[in-house]
């Protein structure tokens, strides 16, 4: 960003202005994703509109009201519960969200820590959310909650070892961990010879992006694997005490890490923010709505997925990500590694 | 994504047995996706007013032209909101030398609307049918005393009471 301005302004202005970038974008991420999907996309596949009269276009301003109304409501907090984790676990929950984004690249040189092992990095960050949410179910003091935390424990950790194999298919193509590199590789690749589109990730390693995403559904507690909100056996699962502005800081969580994996997949498997023929200042210019529009593709289908499908039974969840996605994921590392070698 | 034939879902057992793995899922997605592009059924209530069925039980109107004050529907009202004041008058004999007439004039027929479950009992139960069923649905008040409403107001609602259909065939004969 400092390169861009052509100007050296100090790690201090640096620091601040990535904070900013970073604070700014996860909530206008989530309220994007909302939108977008939760209020208009599900709407219409219910045959209704959705939220049409607020800020007086489609009713654009709707969930900005909503996040208002949350500010104003009162914060309560159970007798029992455990005062100071239960203040601390909606934070620690949207902190792993943020830390996410510190990797992702937005152009050749648009990131804010270019780290040599971001895709290691991104995805141990987004597993500290359960953490947070085993936090939140324990300090409520309510058996609800605390449910839907161990369902949380159990899926997420189940989930997390097919996203990082399906992570390492792209890793041994790219051969870099850095995800700046993998989109470069990307970008520079070549499908038969014919390089004029690079090649995206996902034409090889398309097992990879099918396991990623239902992976990632999983991760991010979207139906059908919502087993820990489930609004319909557990109330609202870990959730179920929180209100007001701790309650906000969930939703933008949930949101915002749907943003971020959003992007992670449209970074190592759908070029990131290249386009094909566009180097240099132009990308650093065109690559943040590149990405932009390459993570909504990602969203679409994460949300399509959520607005289509019934839940699972825990035990179904539970076999899917042992019995079937890690060893697919595992073949697929294997024919990378075979295809890497030989060819 | 597959075309997809409606009948395909539920379809026979020959259909069944050709199923691919998965294709129910696909059909599923196709469903939500096809429903998007389909346009909304919501009716933007303030802005577009909803033309509602010809039997809506909006209000009840009163044609006070038709009552003749036999107390039958306050009499029939399950929790008692038709208030019926009236008097009778003398009129002139239809013949010369013949006796007078004495008619039952309406002073007030009022409805409580706060109290009115909508039973359409009084509507039922009138035999000189002066209450009708009025599509009228808005006129809502701030105030739950305002919902005591007079024959006048009563009287107007009888504007947008639809004309009652035909009879159907037969009937009018069975009924005699």
């Amino acid at each position: 960003m400092t390169h861009l301005l052509a100007v050296d302004i100090g790690w201090g202005w640096t620091l601040a202005i990535k904070t900013v970038v970073v604070l700014g974008l996860i909530p206008l991420g989530a309220l994007i994703l909302g939108y977008t999907f939760l209020l208009k996309m599900m709407s219409h596949m219910q045959s209704r509109l959705g939220p049409m009269d607020p800020g007086g276009f489609h009713g654009w301003f709707q969930l900005v009201g909503d996040g208002m109304k949350f500010l104003q409501k009162e914060d309560i907090m159970p007798e029992q519960a455990d005062r100071r984790v239960f203040a601390l676990a909606p934070a620690v929950v949207v902190i792993s969200t943020f830390l996410i984004f510190v990797v992702v690249p937005t152009g050749p040189r648009l990131v804010v820590k270019d780290l040599d092992v971001g895709v290691f990095y991104a995805l141990a960050v987004s597993s500290l959310s359960i953490i947070g949410v085993l936090m939140a179910g324990w300090a409520s003091a309510n058996k609800f909650a605390l449910l839907g935390a161990l369902r949380a424990a159990a899926q997420l950790i189940a989930y997390e070892l097919p996203l990082l194999l399906a992570v390492v298919g792209v890793v041994v193509q790219a051969g870099t961990m850095n995800l700046n590199g993998i989109v470069t590789a990307q970008q520079g690749g070549a499908i038969f010879g014919w390089d004029g589109l690079g090649n995206p990730y996902i034409l090889t390693q398309f097992v990879g992006f099918a396991l990623f995403l239902v992976a990632a559904q999983a991760e991010l507690t979207q139906t059908p694997f919502d087993m820990p909100v489930a609004e319909s056996e557990l109330v609202s699962g870990y959730m179920v005490e929180y209100t007001g502005f701790r309650f906000l800081f969930f939703f933008i969580g949930e949101f915002g890490t749907a943003f971020a994996f959003a992007a992670l997949a449209a970074t190592l498997f759908l070029g990131g923010w290249a386009l094909p023929g566009v180097h240099g200042g132009t990308a650093d210019l065109l690559g943040p709505l590149v990405l932009f529009v390459k993570l909504m593709a990602v969203a679409f289908l994460i949300f399509w997925v959520r607005f289509t499908y019934p839940r699972l039974r825990e035990d179904q969840l539970q076999a899917m990500a042992w019995k079937y996605l890690i060893p697919i994921a595992l073949a697929n590392i294997l024919v990378t590694g075979l295809f890497k070698v030989w060819l | 994504m597959t075309a997809v034939d409606p009948s395909a879902g539920d379809g026979g057992k020959k259909k069944s047995a050709r199923r691919l793995p998965g294709q129910g899922l696909v059909e599923g997605l196709g469903v939500t996706l096809r429903t998007m592009f389909e346009g909304a059924v919501t009716v933007q209530y303030p802005h577009e007013k909803e033309e509602p069925p010809t039997r809506a039980r909006g209000v009840i109107a009163l044609k006070e032209e038709n009552c003749t004050v036999c107390m039958l529907c306050a009499r029939s009202c399950p929790d008692w909101c038709i208030y019926i004041e009236g008097h009778k008058e003398a009129r002139p004999p239809r013949r010369a030398g013949g006796r007078e007439r004495s008619v039952s004039v309406l002073d007030r027929f009022d409805i409580d609307f706060a109290l009115c479950m909508y039973c359409g009992i009084c509507v039922e139960v009138c035999p000189f049918d002066a209450l009708f069923w009025s599509p009228e649905f808005e006129y809502s008040e701030g105030s739950i005393a305002k919902l005591l409403h007079d024959k006048r107001k009563l009287g107007d609602w009888m504007e947008v009471v639809p004309e009652s259909e035909p009879l159907e065939v037969g009937a009018e004969i069975k009924a005699k």
